[in-house]
């Protein structure tokens, strides 16, 4: 029962109340620079999402052997060799989505989200929590990654799904949806600036939806402050 | 300060553990993936050579059929690897990776197919960093332009036809990006030239480069 209650918040953390996106603001340069489409962003959160688990399930299985002071470069060892092996294996199997990922994805190395959860979460409990964290965590930056693609390509060349193919094989380009027809692309959507404002909407939106919620339950609202309190260690 | 050097003994040997382990994690996943990585870029380029050259009018295994620019010539120094087609050993024609050193982001790196007889065959863009939406229109994914250099063919010194159409020439420039398209012409229309001026040079030099 008790068990069940953690997990049901680290999902609740991971996919909404602590977003790596959207609250924790963590790893915005591949979140703004490759969301200029659906796909892109669904291989590099995927790709993200993957070394989460990972790192967050090893950096946990080690965590008695490993002394205080020389604990982060070990998680730094441990994700850049997660990251190396992502790397290889989508230049071996998704060619063409490892070219238009670029310079990103090494970069996910540099994501604070992971060093971070490792720090904060995987380093302190069990295997299995740890990984599960990752999971959630891993799903809650790659649902702000698809959402903020599917905005930008449909506002910036008014497709969904453009180039499914590179990810997922030639079956794929079937996927592509052609949602209006443009005559020529709206720019200001593809370019990073349209990233960072619909980025700003999506915060707002999120923050607005949590107000909307905290003024319907005020009670409960004062619950959760009371165990923050609880939760003050150091 | 001695009662540290245990400390710092246990944790420089854990630290090197950690180092072997996960770079022997690496090794291995780069032997596994080696050859496969390999063979999807020996593909890759098969399709981009098949794209400029059709496949048809070629005997040749291209990729492997393949030479460095000799450097030395200014003027041409961005050309790179020359892959050549022949049928029954004649030669048909080169397609040519250069790079166009005068886009608006960057160099633009071509491949660009040229028949014996001095016409196009093929154009392609490889890698570019032109803006989204306005230069990246020299993607065959974008849009058509890049085709239309086919069968075009340089008359005389001076074929002024050789520039976008705001510059009096025959190619048509983009709504905005009048750089990108202007950089790419100048280089096709001077790889042209190369191809024409070392004709017999690039057909006869002995095979020095391709994928092992």
């Amino acid at each position: 029962m008790k068990i069940d209650a953690e997990y049901k918040e680290l999902a609740w953390q991971g996919l909404w109340k602590n977003n790596p996106g959207l609250v924790q603001l963590l790893g915005l340069c591949p979140l703004l620079a490759v969301t200029s489409t659906v796909v892109n962003a669904l291989g590099l959160g995927i790709a993200t999402m993957f070394v989460l688990i990972c790192s967050n399930a090893t950096v946990s299985a080690i965590r008695q052997w490993v002394p205080k002071e020389i604990r982060i470069p070990i998680f730094v060892l441990i994700i850049a060799a997660f990251v190396t092996c992502v790397q290889l294996l989508m230049n071996a199997f998704t060619y063409d989505l490892y070219q238009s990922l670029g310079i990103f994805l090494p970069l996910i190395v540099t994501n604070c989200a992971i060093i971070g959860r490792a720090e904060a979460y995987a380093s302190k409990n069990p295997v299995k929590q740890a990984s599960f964290d990752g999971l959630m965590m891993g799903l809650g930056f790659l649902a702000v990654l698809v959402i903020l693609g599917g905005i930008r390509e449909i506002l910036g060349q008014g497709t969904l799904f453009d180039g499914a193919n590179l990810l997922l094989g030639t079956w794929a380009t079937e996927l592509r949806i052609e949602v209006y027809k443009l005559d020529s692309q709206f720019l200001l959507a593809i370019l990073p600036p349209g990233a960072f404002i619909a980025m700003g909407f999506l915060i707002a939106g999120k923050n607005a939806i949590d107000n909307k919620i905290a003024q319907a339950k005020p009670k409960q609202l004062e619950q959760a402050i009371e165990r923050v309190r609880v939760n003050f260690e150091n | 300060m001695s009662a540290l050097a245990p400390a710092i003994n246990k944790n420089a040997k854990l630290l090197m553990l950690f180092a072997v382990a996960c770079t022997a994690a690496v090794s291995l996943v780069h032997l596994l993936t080696k050859s496969r990585i390999e063979l999807q870029a020996q593909q890759q380029l098969i399709r981009q050579l098949n794209e400029t050259i059709d496949e048809n009018r070629h005997d040749n295994a291209m990729f492997r059929d393949c030479i460095i620019a000799p450097q030395g010539d200014k003027e041409n120094s961005s050309v790179d690897v020359i892959y050549r087609a022949r049928m029954n050993n004649a030669p048909i024609a080169a397609a040519i990776k250069t790079a166009a050193p005068d886009g608006y982001n960057g160099n633009i790196e071509l491949l660009i197919a040229i028949n014996n007889d001095g016409s196009v065959s093929g154009v392609r863009t490889l890698l570019h960093k032109e803006t989204p939406g306005l230069g990246d229109k020299i993607e065959l994914r974008k849009s058509d332009w890049i085709t239309k250099f086919s069968d075009k063919k340089v008359i005389g010194e001076n074929d002024n036809r050789w520039a976008v159409i705001k510059d009096g020439g025959m190619f048509d420039q983009f709504t905005g990006a009048t750089i990108t398209p202007r950089a790419v012409v100048k280089t096709v229309r001077k790889t042209v030239d190369y191809f024409k001026a070392n004709q017999d040079v690039i057909f006869n030099t002995e095979s020095n480069c391709g994928i092992k």
